[in-house]
């Protein structure tokens, strides 16, 4: 199972997303859009890396973003199509602020078919009306089936339809790297 | 025409014989019994293969036929169609259809309609009071004479102490016993399951066992009182055979049945295999397995004189309804024969013997009619029943217009062989293929 | 999950916990200004009601509504029943309109078996008879845990007609399986023949049974009962089993007061205990939404291929 990228890559990955994502926020003269800025974290490892994300961007500048998680289960266009078992475990979304005007940045570890980034996106317009919505991404493997694109990739890798991307973070499974594996 | 039946196993325990007889039908009639019999002149001759049993026709003595009135459940016809599939030579049918059989124009029409039929005889019992209601006598002298052989409010009890004690003087003068379906209706109030754990945990109205016993004990001291002879009918509950047993030691004329339903099966019925099985409600309900294997008990040491079905059959539509409102009781005519031999017999309660007892003698002797027995210039009505047949009940295709029995797919060792009723084959089962 | 949910008596632990696990993740959505997710979007359930209940209805209505899915209210009259058409064909002529869902409250014990014998939708069981109500088991476990962190070792005291009560038998099985100390207490009437084989201690004294408590649950007693002689009078009911702040003050200082409704004031509940600080009385009916939400998504999803 090779591992491609490693803890230390992970590391400075996010650290340069973070000075990407300043980049495009600043305004000359002023804070400008930072403050409108905040990270929704999809369930379940796209929360910690939206956590790295804010707590990086605060070493930066200093700027506090604020940070929410998001589980779409409820809003999955598979769900009533298992042909047996149970249904998935539901777990709490907790945003605990308005979404109203801000810039979401959504954040997930893995990009591929691109329908939790769709069910994520319904979910959010349940939740108010942000002025915009980016998408921040570990790795993208390609394989899309519907046109969604992220804004900021961490690494791109091809894969085929055969292997399986495992992120592994620290704060859920004790290491970080992300690994491919063959059937 | 002459038949013998040759080299079977002749189970005649009122005239005391068990082993390999020959017996000779004559017309309706038993002409001999006896070993290796010579016959002169034409006679057909059946082998009767070794394994069968040969024994006085059985009589059923509860058994509900439900025409006049409620011919959608079962007509006489259809009735002693399955009381000959189920090796049943007579049966002893109840008077609470619509209208009631209260009176000799109800009689007459119920035996027109057997003798049309002409498979089991059928001997009727009539109503205890007029319509059953509990009030008045019937005309219970004339009941005997268009052909009652005893009286009965079943589906109830006997209203009241006084009625009670009225009908057992009168019903005695004609030598007729009373049949009591013993129930204290307040106790039993709208219970609907036997009063126990289950119907508790199932959330259903509970029938305690005392409800039975109480009215059995009533009607014990009043058979005392008057000197008339009491039938408890479908015993269900210890504590009424416990009464019962009381009021024989003291000489009362005290008789009872069980069902083969409450000497097999218990009140755990009520949730598995099947949750809430309207095919498992009857009255008296099926009880919990200390009551079930009292029943046993009482049928191994004979204290209960004989088993009957208490045969009710209910249309598919109506038990297809919540428990509390499907109407009470199960099919029995075409099932109680393997019950008995596999839950009896083979179980090792009791012998081939005892069975016929509980199947022909006594029920001939209480309900006073010819039968139990296979002496020389008798009727000719003979069960030929096979012990060891592998037997799966199936409701689908039994004779009976109802298809209401918990037992549909059972697997039993026991059935019957053929079924003759004065001296005509009324049944021969192809599975056995006896040439009869 | 199975195809129905009839009673806790066929839920297991794990079952049980993931309930309410999910319920709690269905609370949340509750809390949003829009309060909906399109989870069962293009679902359609049936809520067939014979007795009548606003409180239960409106729940699982909400519920219903909240996860997206298109709700049909069935109110059967009395006269319906009369005019003699069985639950059987009603359930057949629900069945031809293909619901997924049917949520079906019934006066007779066992309706819901018969009904899921029939019908290949799904079934819930909103109270049948005095069977079982295992969503009022099931909130109430959820508002335990809320206040508790925890069930079991939890000493839980349940007053009232035990005889009659469908909620008293849910609750019983669920909290005996999650490891509760359950004590039942009513008038020796109407306690049902065999309770103590489900695990729980009887008293016939209130005050004895409610000692130490940590959650003191009352159950609806019904007036008419009086005609069945199970007790003389209210006013006797009251005296002997009511709860009063002065038997509240006999259990654990933090206990929670529990009630399933609608509630007798003055019989089985003084009206200082049911509005005062210990009850979660009407905690008990939010919840209900969230619970119902739960089973609701369990139940439904996993199609026709089992």
């Amino acid at each position: 199972m090779p591992v491609v990228l490693d803890a230390v890559r992970i590391g400075r990955t996010l650290t340069r997303i973070a000075h990407e994502i300043l980049e495009r926020h600043v305004t000359p003269g002023g804070p400008g859009d930072i403050v409108r800025l905040a990270f929704v974290g999809i369930r379940t490892r796209g929360v910690p890396i939206a956590r790295r994300l804010a707590s990086a961007i605060h070493e930066i500048n200093g700027q506090e973003i604020p940070t929410g998680a998001l589980d779409i289960t409820l809003y999955r266009d598979d769900l009533m199509r298992h042909a047996v078992g149970p249904q998935p475990v539901i777990r709490r979304t907790e945003i605990p602020f308005s979404i109203d005007d801000k810039r979401i940045l959504l954040v997930d570890d893995v990009l591929y078919t691109g329908r939790t980034i769709r069910a994520a996106l319904d979910a959010l317009i349940d939740f108010g009306r942000p002025k915009a919505i980016q998408l921040i991404v570990l790795v993208d493997r390609g394989h899309r089936e519907l046109p969604i694109k992220a804004d900021y990739v961490g690494k791109n890798l091809p894969t085929s339809l055969s292997q399986s991307v495992q992120v592994h973070l620290t704060e859920i499974d004790g290491r970080d790297d992300v690994e491919i594996q063959d059937a | 025409m002459k038949r013998l039946l040759k080299g079977g196993r002749l189970v005649d325990p009122a005239n005391g014989r068990d082993g390999v007889f020959d017996l000779l039908v004559d017309g309706d009639r038993i002409a001999r019994v006896g070993r290796d019999l010579h016959v002169d002149g034409a006679v057909a001759v059946v082998e009767i293969p070794s394994g069968l049993v040969v024994c006085p026709g059985l009589i059923d003595m509860h058994v509900h036929l439900r025409e006049p009135g409620q011919e959608h459940k079962e007509t006489v016809a259809t009735g002693t169609a399955a009381a000959v599939a189920g090796g049943f030579t007579a049966v002893a049918c109840m008077p609470n259809t619509s209208p009631v059989n209260d009176n000799a124009g109800v009689t007459e029409y119920i035996l027109k309609k057997a003798a049309e039929a002409n498979l089991a005889r059928v001997y009727p019992i009539g109503a205890v009071s007029r319509g059953q209601a509990g009030e008045q006598l019937a005309e219970i002298g004339e009941l005997r004479q268009a052909g009652c052989v005893a009286i009965t409010d079943d589906g109830r009890p006997v209203a009241t102490a006084m009625l009670m004690r009225r009908a057992l003087e009168y019903a005695g003068m004609f030598g007729m016993p009373v049949i009591e379906h013993c129930e204290e209706q307040t106790l039993k109030g709208d219970g609907v399951a036997h009063e126990g754990f289950h119907a508790s945990a199932l959330g259903l109205r509970g029938i305690p066992g005392q409800a039975e016993s109480i009215m059995a004990l009533r009607d014990i001291a009043l058979a005392e009182l008057t000197g008339g002879a009491v039938h408890v009918a479908h015993m269900s509950a210890r504590q009424t055979l416990d009464a019962v047993r009381w009021g024989k030691s003291r000489g009362a004329r005290v008789t009872c049945e069980v069902t083969p339903h409450h000497f097999v099966l218990t009140d755990e019925m009520l949730r598995a295999p099947i949750a809430y099985d309207t095919n498992v409600k009857m009255n008296p309900p099926l009880r919990d397995a200390a009551d079930r294997d009292a029943m046993l008990a009482g049928i191994a040491d004979g204290s209960v004189d004989a088993i009957a079905t208490d045969h009710a059959p209910h249309h598919y539509d109506e038990k297809r309804v919540e428990f509390d409102h499907a109407p009470f009781g199960i099919t029995g005519l075409e099932t109680a024969v393997s019950l008995c031999f596999d839950r009896l017999v083979h179980a090792g309660v009791i012998s081939v013997s005892r069975l016929v007892e509980l199947l022909s003698v006594n029920p001939a002797r209480i309900l006073q009619v010819t039968g139990g027995s296979l002496a020389e210039g008798a009727p000719a009505d003979i069960s030929i029943l096979a012990p060891d047949l592998a037997v799966t009940v199936s409701a689908a295709t039994m004779r009976s217009k109802s298809r209401n029995t918990p037992f549909d797919g059972w697997t039993l060792r026991g059935g019957v062989a053929a079924t003759i009723v004065g001296g005509r084959a009324v049944y021969v089962n192809e599975a056995v293929g006896l040439q009869v | 999950m199975k195809k129905d949910l009839l009673g806790i008596g066929d839920l297991t632990r794990d079952e049980i916990y993931l309930i309410l696990d999910t319920a709690e993740a269905m609370r949340e959505i509750g809390q949003r200004p829009i309060k909906k997710v399109p989870t069962l979007r293009g679902k359609t359930v049936v809520n067939l009601f014979y007795e009548p209940s606003t409180r239960t209805r409106t729940s699982f209505e909400i519920a219903e509504k909240r996860l997206s899915a298109d709700t049909l209210n069935i109110a059967v009259a009395a006269s319906s029943v009369l005019k003699g058409e069985t639950l059987a064909d009603t359930a057949m002529n629900i069945e031809a309109m293909a619901p997924d869902v049917i949520v079906l409250r019934h006066a007779s014990s066992g309706a819901c078996h018969l009904l899921s014998r029939i019908c290949k939708s799904r079934v819930i069981n909103a109270g049948d008879g005095m069977h079982e109500h295992p969503t009022q088991a099931l909130l109430d476990a959820f508002t335990i845990r809320e206040h508790k962190k925890r069930i079991d070792g939890l000493n839980v005291t349940i007053v009232g007609d035990l005889l009659h009560s469908r909620v008293l038998r849910s609750n019983v099985l669920l909290l005996t399986q999650l490891g509760a100390d359950v004590c039942v207490c009513g008038p020796s009437t109407l306690v049902p023949i065999g309770i103590e084989r489900l695990g729980v201690r009887v008293s016939t004294r209130v005050d004895e049974a409610v000692r130490d408590a940590d959650v003191i649950m009352m159950l609806r007693i019904q007036q008419e009962r009086m005609h069945g002689a199970f007790f003389p009078s209210v006013r006797e009911y009251f005296n002997t089993f009511g709860m009063t702040p002065a038997r509240v003050a006999r259990a654990k200082p933090d206990v929670i007061i529990m009630h399933p409704g609608p509630m007798n004031r003055g019989i089985e509940i003084s009206s200082e205990v049911a509005d005062g600080p210990y009850s979660v009385i009407l905690e008990q009916v939010a919840n209900g939404v969230s619970v119902r939400m739960a089973v609701l998504y369990l139940l439904a999803g996993g199609v026709e291929g089992d």
